[in-house]
């Protein structure tokens, strides 16, 4: 029973970086219809980010911690403005082949880049947040898993009230339901889609932090693993639901960390996919996907 | 005036060019960036080490050594590229390296094909070696590591049930862990569980809370630093506290940076140590120190030193730089004292040497004994 909590404790950690992350894809898929193939490498900027941040700030203090994550929410959410800018905006009425190509050219521009600027090499990522190891009636795990817990929490429901509750968040609900109809009603459409990838960008950011003080070995292709099963959540979860994003990233996580804590260790990621598809087989709109039909 | 100067420029230059005997070009694989850089940098600062200091003192049969030297990236698939680039366009009529045994599989069927001579430094897999009578190793190879593991967790860590946490995706972890269970088997030693990761991972926490369950004495992880870091912190993290250990893959500073306060009271083998106060050590230590800013030189640097030597010392042994001569002078090479212990090269052209054990305390290496074959 006491590992199969902890096993349980586990996988929530390891799912609630993965929510992060397909927050940011389900976003970008809920306003352009497009998957942001660079956002997994925006989530390797926010580990460096955090990196560089780490040495100026107190060093091992909760407001340290939380300091490095806010500087790298807005280092990425600057980048993923700037890559919507110069990458998809000129793209805007193209087909979405073109900018589905073109996002994995920004995502392997950015991985390029990290190697020449960050090196190649893992780095050592410093405890940024002050590190305590937990017990309790069994259950051992450390303050950090709590930490990414609490702040992917957070950032989630931050996430559902700006999107339900402000202006900012009726205009980009609007553009996702019809982009026409908003333009119409003097929505403009460029504002809200930078928005979207302003938000999703600086989710990534944390997410890069978060991941990093878990794992605290950093290199420039870090990002294409966690990305890969990130997309794969916001897809499990219904892609361009934010709830079913993060329901997703929890879902994964544990199945992953149930099937790694078995036997059969060594199909983990073979056991992980088959059962993704089987599900998507029986529900292709995903758990929380709304099934649109396709009228011709 | 200034023509007759420059008509002499030319005669001079022209004389050195004619004087100067033509290098022997050697071609060097090495991980320089990457997941496995720390060893590739260092094996190859080692051996850039012992290229300079046979060229000093007059090269090899009156020719200098002329280093080629290409990274990898530590990827897979790059091996195999470089090593064909530098047998096609460089010429080069020996190859060193690589560290890695799966990139050291990539390139050895190329030497054999070539009929190049290949060593590789520090590749332990036994496979390696097995590709064809043009590759070498001056390392010991992970039977032996397997087995002075298994016999180090039974008689000093007095370990009865141990677990093994592999990687699947490395030749050197797995065939590692397949010597390690044979011998502890055969000693009466009881494997509890084995865990399997892929290269990459980042989180062990699963698979370490069903070793937590299993109730072993200790844990061995034969692995690469990287991960062996990782898994060390998650283990303390979930309140493991009895001992890991490895093999020589553990052994780079990132273990320390990665791992921090987690690493203390975990052991590993590898091939020699800076501490070990034979002269011959203690006058590479030094000179290695003063050619690379007081860096302390690790296995990975030794072996590269050595790599240097075997071939050199082969060379001169032929007389020539042919080919198919010096792989049969490499063969014969018996009793060379080098940085990392006598190397003996057996039929299958593998080394047979001792091994240090090395543990950690105090956030630093500590040597703790050696353990012969």
């Amino acid at each position: 029973m006491t590992e199969f909590l902890q096993q349980l404790v586990n996988g929530l950690s390891l799912g609630a970086i993965y929510a992060l992350l397909a927050l940011g894809y389900t976003m970008v898929y809920g306003v352009l219809r497009f998957i942001n193939f660079a956002h997994s490498d925006v989530f390797m900027v926010g580990a460096f980010a955090g990196l560089y941040l780490a040495p100026i700030v107190p060093s091992g203090s909760i407001l340290g911690g939380i300091l490095v994550v806010l500087g790298a929410m807005m280092v990425c959410a600057l980048l993923g403005a700037l890559i919507e800018r110069f990458a998809y905006r000129p793209l805007r009425s193209a087909p979405t082949l073109n900018v589905l190509i073109t996002a994995i050219g920004v995502s392997l521009l950015l991985q390029s880049a990290g190697q020449l600027s960050f090196g190649a090499a893992p780095r050592a990522f410093p405890a940024v947040f002050p590190a305590r190891a937990l017990s309790i009636g069994g259950l051992d795990f450390s303050s950090n898993q709590v930490v990414v817990l609490l702040v992917a929490l957070i950032l989630a429901v931050a996430l559902r009230f700006v999107v339900f509750r402000t202006k900012m968040g009726s205009a980009l609900r609007a553009v996702s339901q019809n982009p026409r109809a908003a333009r119409l009603m003097g929505i403009n459409n460029d504002v809200v889609i930078r928005f979207a990838f302003l938000l999703g960008s600086g989710l990534a950011g944390a997410g890069g932090v978060l991941y990093a003080t878990n794992y605290p070995s950093i290199d420039p292709f870090m990002g294409v693993l966690p990305g890969l099963k990130a997309f794969i959540a916001a897809i499990l979860g219904g892609i361009g639901s934010i709830p079913g994003a993060a329901l997703g990233g929890l879902l994964l996580g544990l199945v992953e960390t149930f099937v790694s804590g078995s036997e059969y260790s060594t199909y983990k990621d073979a056991i992980a996919f088959a059962l993704l598809i089987l599900f998507l087989i029986f529900r292709p709109a995903g758990i929380l996907g709304k099934t649109r039909v396709e009228k011709v | 005036m200034k023509s007759t100067l420059f008509a002499s420029l030319c005669a001079a230059f022209a004389a050195t060019v004619l004087t100067a005997a033509e290098p022997i070009k050697v071609g060097e694989v090495a991980s320089l960036t990457g997941k496995e850089a720390a060893f590739g940098a260092s094996s190859h600062r080692g051996t850039l080490l012992a290229i300079e200091h046979i060229n000093a003192a007059g090269g090899v049969l009156g020719r200098p050594f002329e280093l080629f030297t290409e990274d990898n990236q530590s990827k897979a698939g790059e091996t195999a590229t470089v090593a064909r680039k530098l047998l096609s366009r460089e010429k080069v009529v020996a190859l060193l390296g690589e560290v890695a045994s799966s990139r050291s599989l990539e390139m050895a069927p190329i030497a054999q094909r070539a009929k190049i001579p290949m060593i590789s430094p520090s590749s332990t897999n036994p496979k390696v070696t097995a590709v064809g009578d043009y590759v070498f190793r001056v390392c010991f190879i992970d039977p032996f590591q397997g087995t002075v593991m298994a016999k180090f967790a039974k008689e000093t860590l007095k370990a009865k049930r141990v677990a093994v946490l592999t990687s699947v995706s490395s030749a050197y972890s797995v065939g590692l862990a397949k010597y390690f269970k044979e011998r502890f088997l055969a000693d009466g030693g009881d494997i509890a569980l084995e865990q399997k990761y892929t290269e990459g991972d980042k989180d062990f926490k699963a698979q370490l809370t069903a070793i937590r369950a299993a109730g072993v004495d200790a844990v061995f992880v034969p692995g690469y630093y990287t991960e062996a870091a990782l898994v060390t912190r998650q283990a303390r993290e979930l309140g493991l506290t009895l001992p890991l250990f490895g093999g020589d893959g553990w052994e780079a500073p990132q273990l320390l940076e990665i791992g921090g306060k987690a690493m203390e009271g975990t052991y590993y083998s590898t091939h020699y140590s800076p501490e070990d106060s034979s002269p011959k050590v203690q006058s590479f230590v030094a000179a290695f120190r003063t050619r690379w800013a007081g860096e302390t030189p690790d296995a990975m640097a030794a072996l590269g030193y050595d790599t240097v030597l075997v071939l050199a010392g082969a060379m001169a042994r032929a007389g020539t730089t042919e080919p198919a001569a010096v792989r049969d002078a490499i063969a014969a090479t018996k009793g060379f004292a080098g940085v990392t212990g006598t190397t003996t090269l057996d039929a299958d052209r593998n080394a047979s040497k001792a091994a240090s054990i090395i543990t950690i305390t105090d956030g630093k290496f500590k040597f703790v004994q050696t353990v012969a074959p």
